[in-house]
């Protein structure tokens, strides 16, 4: 239900009262919220309800968006400092590598289950298995980066960090993604070269 | 392992369209040199790296249930767009604080420097002639004392003005 108004056009019609306008922005971000939020969080209750939290503060701040910067970038930085603020609270491992849950998973992959269902898996979900594989903060760079319209520059931005930083973040991140497809998918990989 | 590394991040700025004029056209040379070894390394490396990157862009974003957005806007219409932090915090206010401290330091300094004895200085003729100002004449510890009192005065008024404005605020919303 695209009514074809921009983020601010529609960002003002819900600071002139039009409260029901702010339904067309949770629609056209839900996804990307939702995406990152799970991809820090790793746990999709957990990501429904920090995604939802997301859009209550940013509609609750909508006055303090000045359209300096896009909508988007805004709302992320939002999603950004929602999850920190939940991962601590949950003292969540921040490290994916000492969290046996994905010890659990990555497992099961190479046990007989990976057999029977991973090799009918499609590109995208091995990708997104693998991206879940990640710590959050790898899962989140890219994600940004690739999923949800952010240039280096913005998503340096969510991130609260300087653009070279993000940079490199990035390519660690991707190069992390790259060990983890190797070892966890490498069939799926070969077969894809 | 260095100048794998180099290269990797060579070549991934290359894909991301990070990479300045000059070092475009280095990557296209050393990817289109056929007979170089070095190149066909190159080449391979990039293969691998677009296919990581094609990868990445095909990933899918999940979506949440379908009340998500219902709940949203359940949530919210039982709130009020907060006002932006720039309308509620008065400039008049930070200015005030601004000018009370610039005040304060520099009675402090001016308090400072009547303290002093210039007279035990070298002799020098501009160490004579400050000396021979008498700036207690105009600055005295009353004259200092009397600032500061102005300064909290002024202060407190501003203070007052703001919890007045605030009342106002919020008699009007109530």
């Amino acid at each position: 239900m695209s009514t074809g108004l921009s983020d601010n056009e529609i960002i003002s019609q819900v600071l002139n009262g039009n409260q029901q306008a702010y339904a067309q922005l949770v629609n056209h971000y839900q996804n990307y919220v939702f995406t990152l939020a799970q991809r820090m969080i790793k746990n999709r209750e957990d990501a429904e309800e920090v995604a939802q939290d997301v859009f209550i503060k940013a509609y609750k701040f909508l006055a303090n968006f000045r359209g300096e910067s896009k909508f988007s970038t805004w709302l992320y930085t939002i999603v950004h400092n929602s999850c920190i603020t939940f991962l601590r609270k949950k003292k969540v491992e921040m490290h994916s590598l000492d969290n046996e849950a994905v010890f659990e998973r990555a497992n099961n992959i190479d046990s007989g289950i990976r057999a029977n269902t991973v090799e009918q898996k499609s590109r995208q979900a091995m990708v997104n298995e693998a991206i879940a594989m990640l710590n959050p903060d790898d899962a989140q760079v890219i994600t940004l980066f690739y999923k949800a319209e952010q240039s280096l520059e913005e998503t340096a931005q969510v991130l609260g960090i300087e653009a070279t930083a993000a940079k490199v973040r990035l390519h660690r991140a991707r190069g992390r993604l790259k060990e983890k497809m190797e070892t966890h998918f490498s069939h799926e990989v070969k077969d894809l070269n | 392992m260095n100048t794998q590394h180099n290269m990797e991040e060579r070549l991934w700025n290359y894909i991301d369209g990070l990479s300045s004029a000059d070092e475009k056209k280095a990557v296209e040379k050393l990817l289109q040199d056929n007979a170089d070894p070095i190149a066909i390394v190159w080449r391979e490396k990039y293969k691998e790296l677009l296919e990581v990157n094609s990868l990445l862009k095909s990933s899918k974003l999940d979506a949440p249930s379908l009340r998500f957005t219902k709940n949203i806007m359940e949530e919210i219409a039982k709130l009020h767009v907060a006002p932006a932090a720039k309308n509620y915090i008065n400039k008049k206010i930070i200015w005030g604080i601004t000018f009370f401290f610039i005040a304060m330091i520099t009675g402090f300094l001016l308090y400072g420097f009547m303290q002093m004895d210039f007279s035990a200085a070298g002799g020098s003729d501009l160490s004579k002639r400050i000396s021979q100002f008498d700036i207690s004449k105009f600055f005295n510890n009353t004259w200092v004392n009397a600032l500061m009192m102005v300064n909290i005065v002024f202060g407190l008024s501003l203070f007052d003005n703001y919890l007045s404005q605030k009342r106002k605020k919020f008699r009007k919303e109530a």
